[in-house]
């Protein structure tokens, strides 16, 4: 496939160090998600790797959200196939739910919880030990340098910590894959970059990370990226690849030239 | 198992850190028992009465100056017209009426026996028993004194009436209203907004995506406040017993177990509730106008249900809290035994049934 050509080619330019063969973690067939006569998101047809950064990109209402909630199971596709980590996304949900993280587009830590009651209520309802649960706060907090704060209520902590912790939250049972749902809304560009930071950390341990984003700068952060317009994804490649195919100098170009013919406007 | 212990955990701190839901919580059962039990008393001073005498005698007149020299009653004027005891009612201040007949003093004397009526403007129904309880009280107190002054036994028959409410019966004791009322708030507003508050907060997102089972989500919201409400109950009949010397008649097991199938009832309705709405705002105010408002309504013990329309008090069969209200009136007032209310304890279960299986039915694994 021509496709998996360019990925190898990009995934080397990408400075990745993933093994030649690779897994498919995420792989769509056609899916499709209609609201009454409103079509959210249009057959879409895509693959995602092993360990691979995924960025989802598009305008507001070109589908992102409603793509990402059907991989995650909060939503039943109207037709189309997909698997997840090698399960149904009809039929087997449980164990979807199993090997997946998930961070919403709102904050979705408890705040009246303290940051030690918050990873021990996640860490809790994917079933860790207390052994592991331990060692794992213990790990995060430090990670985080948070240990000062451990036990004070998370509604304390600035917006960009929170955001930090909440991520590490979603991959504290080491998920196969992380859906990420524009996690960086409304946080500074240092405390993105810190942010990414814990992205590439995650995916260096095996993590597949699936990211929706507004940010053309956190696209190019990317492994590779597919770009929504009106419910379709018109193009999927490497950051690099995209802007050569587009004779253009950034994303953000790249990003006006795909999302020009858009009929949805939101 | 652990998953859950770790969900109900996280239930308790919620619940423990939102320290004004929780001041309303235990705050507002122990307000409404000291105002309903001392405020809004229903003893009665110096309520304006006025007296038909048409026998005019020695009796008459001793009686009427005892109900005179209570605290309780107002004589406002003695007439001897009966088509001024319409004219007295109508005016509206006058509460009472009472009628000596002719010859009242000569039956008393020569029967041993005379009758003397009491008209009560019913229209306020604990008002008019209340007064008759006293009016009646005051005669006799008086028979008794005579009784003991005269070797045959004496007899004043106080004949009561209501005008305007004939079928008046009173709620006289609102403890079991109170009850019905604290239990319904408790659960429903705060289980429906608990729920909602995911909903809003996006984390109800994160738990649909985890692995836990949606049903094991809703049992353990429930929980912390099962425990909250049966803790109240206690709180609640505490104070009535040693505050307001109420008695607690029947089995207080019983009592319990009842409540408890209420509490489910109540939270089952809450479930459902925040099933049906996004917000907050519209889980409150559904909570307060849909269960609140009618509870207090319906269940009889501040509008009496037999005085209502047949269409509302057909309505009324649908409030769960009507029926906990009986049975609690059953079990903590008159004393009866599980016999004499299983009719309503198993319209109860029936409702908590129902609702339970609409609500969970209803609760969306899925956010579409």
């Amino acid at each position: 496939m021509e496709l998996n050509k360019d990925n190898n080619k990009s995934l080397s330019n990408a400075g990745s160090q993933l093994s030649v063969e690779r897994e498919v973690v995420i792989k769509t067939d056609k899916l499709t998600k209609r609201f009454g006569d409103f079509i959210a998101t249009n057959q879409i047809t895509f693959e995602v790797y092993s360990g691979e950064i995924f960025g989802f990109l598009g305008a507001n209402g070109a589908g992102k959200t409603t793509a990402m909630k059907m991989l995650c199971g909060l939503s039943k596709p109207s037709s189309g196939n997909a698997t997840i980590a090698g399960f149904d996304i009809y039929r087997q949900t449980e164990q979807i739910k199993r090997h997946i993280g998930y961070m919403s587009q709102k904050f979705s830590l408890y705040e009246d919880l303290t940051i030690v009651e918050n990873i021990q209520f996640f860490g809790g309802i994917y079933g860790l030990s207390d052994q592991q649960l331990k060692t794992k706060s213990n790990e995060l907090i430090e990670t985080l340098g948070l240990q000062k704060e451990a036990n004070k209520l998370v509604n304390s902590l600035p917006l960009g910590w929170k955001q930090k912790l909440a991520f590490s939250v979603a991959v504290l049972h080491e998920p196969r894959i992380v859906f990420l749902d524009e996690p960086t809304g409304g946080v500074d560009p240092i405390t993105r970059r810190q942010f990414w930071d814990l992205i590439y950390q995650a995916a260096d341990k095996g993590i597949t990370i699936f990211v929706t984003t507004h940010y053309m700068d956190e696209a190019e952060y990317c492994n590779r990226i597919s770009m929504m317009v009106d419910g379709e994804i018109k193009a999927l490649d490497t950051p690099a690849d995209l802007k050569q195919k587009y004779a253009v100098s950034s994303m953000d170009e790249v990003f006006y030239e795909l999302a020009r013919g858009a009929k949805r406007n939101e | 198992m652990k998953q859950f212990i770790t969900f109900v955990k996280k239930e308790f701190y919620h619940v423990f850190r939102d320290r004004k839901s929780l001041m309303m919580l235990f705050g507002m059962p122990i307000v409404q028992i000291l105002l309903f039990g001392f405020a809004l008393t229903n003893e009665i001073k110096n309520a304006k009465i006025v007296i038909c005498d048409y026998s005019n005698d020695v009796t008459t007149q001793q009686i009427i100056n005892k109900l005179e020299a209570s605290k309780s009653f107002e004589v406002q004027r003695v007439v001897s017209d009966h088509f001024q005891i319409e004219k007295s009612f109508k005016s509206g201040d006058i509460k009472l009426v009472i009628v000596f007949p002719e010859n009242f003093n000569r039956d008393l004397l020569h029967l041993n026996k005379a009758q003397v009526q009491i008209i009560a403007d019913a229209s306020d129904p604990n008002a008019a028993n209340t007064l008759t309880g006293y009016a009646t009280n005051v005669i006799r107190s008086y028979q008794q004194e005579l009784s003991s002054n005269y070797s045959a036994p004496m007899q004043i028959i106080p004949e009561v009436r209501m005008l305007y409410n004939p079928q008046l019966k009173g709620a006289t004791n609102f403890v079991p209203g109170v009850m019905a009322l604290v239990l319904m708030l408790v659960c429903v507003l705060m289980t429906s907004v608990s729920i909602v508050r995911e909903k809003e907060r996006g984390t109800m997102e994160v738990l649909l995506v985890s692995p836990i089972n949606p049903v094991l989500v809703i049992i353990a919201k429930a929980i912390p406040y099962l425990l909250l409400s049966v803790i109240n109950l206690a709180v609640i009949i505490l104070m009535s017993v040693t505050l307001l010397d109420m008695p607690v008649n029947g089995n207080i097991v019983l009592l319990f177990v009842e409540s408890i199938l209420f509490i489910i009832t109540a939270l089952a309705l809450g479930l459902l509730i925040s099933n049906s709405v996004e917000s907050q705002q519209s889980a409150m105010l559904i909570s307060m106008m849909g269960m609140l408002v009618p509870t207090m309504l319906f269940t009889g013990f501040m509008f009496p249900i037999e005085n209502m329309p047949v269409a509302l008090q057909l309505i009324s069969n649908i409030i769960p809290a009507k029926w906990y209200y009986i049975i609690v009136k059953s079990i903590m007032i008159k004393g009866l035994g599980f016999a004499s209310v299983w009719k309503e304890t198993l319209i109860l279960t029936v409702m908590a049934a129902v609702i339970l299986v609409i609500s969970f039915k209803k609760f969306k694994v899925r956010l579409e």
